[in-house]
């Protein structure tokens, strides 16, 4: 269950990087769409913290140790909404690019919080 | 002293800022683009003496925004690391828990400078990219010559391989982005 959250947050913060990148290399601003996107990875960050804590809560154990792996947890919920902060301050191609770094960033959170959680079990 | 000598300059910083302010025009459209960035709190740190630098460039905008993105999450990313690992595991590895707080400074320092703009935050930052530029390379000669050194990763170990070498590719585009402002800046004068 944790590894398809996992997978499904990384695909769409590569899809959001992959967007935005190609919204910057036009010349555009972050517009409604690019914040929907935003949106949907976030809530699946949402999902997966939840879905984590449930785990937790089950008695399961990441590899690696709960503080670490609630920290990447927290970092990756928080990671876009403050990209899109930030493209909201950067009314220009960087406050896209900005976003794309955010996907890029994310996705290594992900990779980042599945080595935490171990290959073992998921 | 300064109000003294210079009535017409608000006194926000030391006194040395004042005069050396007095080589270059203290525009007052200069000191109107300065102050957002600068905002309520610009009256403690040691950057007080920011809001009034000449300069037009914003140094967190445009690219530069980019960069202060980057310079964020590497300080959030450094200093927790470190901190976690200081305080539950310190003597595992001493120097490699220190220098990654090390680090961690040095990038809070960078993102607040950026953030901040001004003529004052470009010459910290441009100490800070140098000097996280040579402690980029150092240790990754360091960890590269001798593992033993380090019995943990840093953030600077091996270049920076574990952030895809972002922790080298960041202050050279720091440096560029912050020599290319300061022409900017220079132009507009």
């Amino acid at each position: 269950m944790l590894d398809a959250v996992t997978l499904t947050v990384s695909v769409t913060a590569l899809l959001l990087a992959a967007w935005c990148a190609y919204a910057a290399y036009r010349d555009e601003p972050t517009n409604d769409r690019h914040f929907a996107g935003m949106a949907v990875v976030t809530l699946a960050t949402l999902v997966q913290l939840v879905v984590s804590l449930v785990q937790l809560g089950h008695g399961d154990r990441p590899e690696q140790g709960v503080p670490v792996f609630i920290g990447y947890l927290i970092g990756a919920v928080f990671t876009i909404p403050a990209a899109a902060f930030m493209s909201l301050a950067e009314r220009s191609r960087w406050g896209t690019a900005v976003v794309a770094a955010g996907g890029l960033i994310l996705a290594v959170l992900e990779l980042r919080l599945h080595d935490i959680w171990g290959a073992g079990h998921g | 002293m300064a109000e003294d000598i210079h009535p017409g300059i608000p006194a926000d910083g030391t006194e040395a800022e004042d005069m050396a302010q007095q080589r270059t025009q203290p525009a007052p459209a200069a000191r109107q683009d300065a102050a957002p960035d600068t905002g309520a709190t610009a009256d403690t740190g040691t950057e007080a003496g920011t809001d009034k630098g000449t300069g037009t460039v914003k140094l967190g905008q445009g690219p530069g925004r980019l960069l202060l993105w980057f310079y964020g999450v590497f300080t959030v990313a450094a200093l927790s690391r470190s901190i976690v690992q200081i305080s539950t595991k310190f003597h595992d590895a001493p120097l490699a828990y220190v220098l990654s707080l090390a680090a961690g400074i040095v990038y809070a320092v960078i993102t607040v400078a950026l953030w901040r703009g001004g003529d004052q935050a470009r010459k910290v930052a441009l100490v800070s990219c140098s000097a996280e530029l040579a402690g980029v390379i150092a240790v990754g000669i360091l960890t590269v010559a001798d593992s033993s050194a380090f019995p943990d990763a840093t953030v600077w170990s091996d270049f920076g391989v574990g952030y895809v070498f972002l922790p080298l590719i960041l202050p050279v585009m720091g440096l560029l982005w912050l020599r290319r402002s300061g022409r900017e800046a220079a132009g507009a004068a």
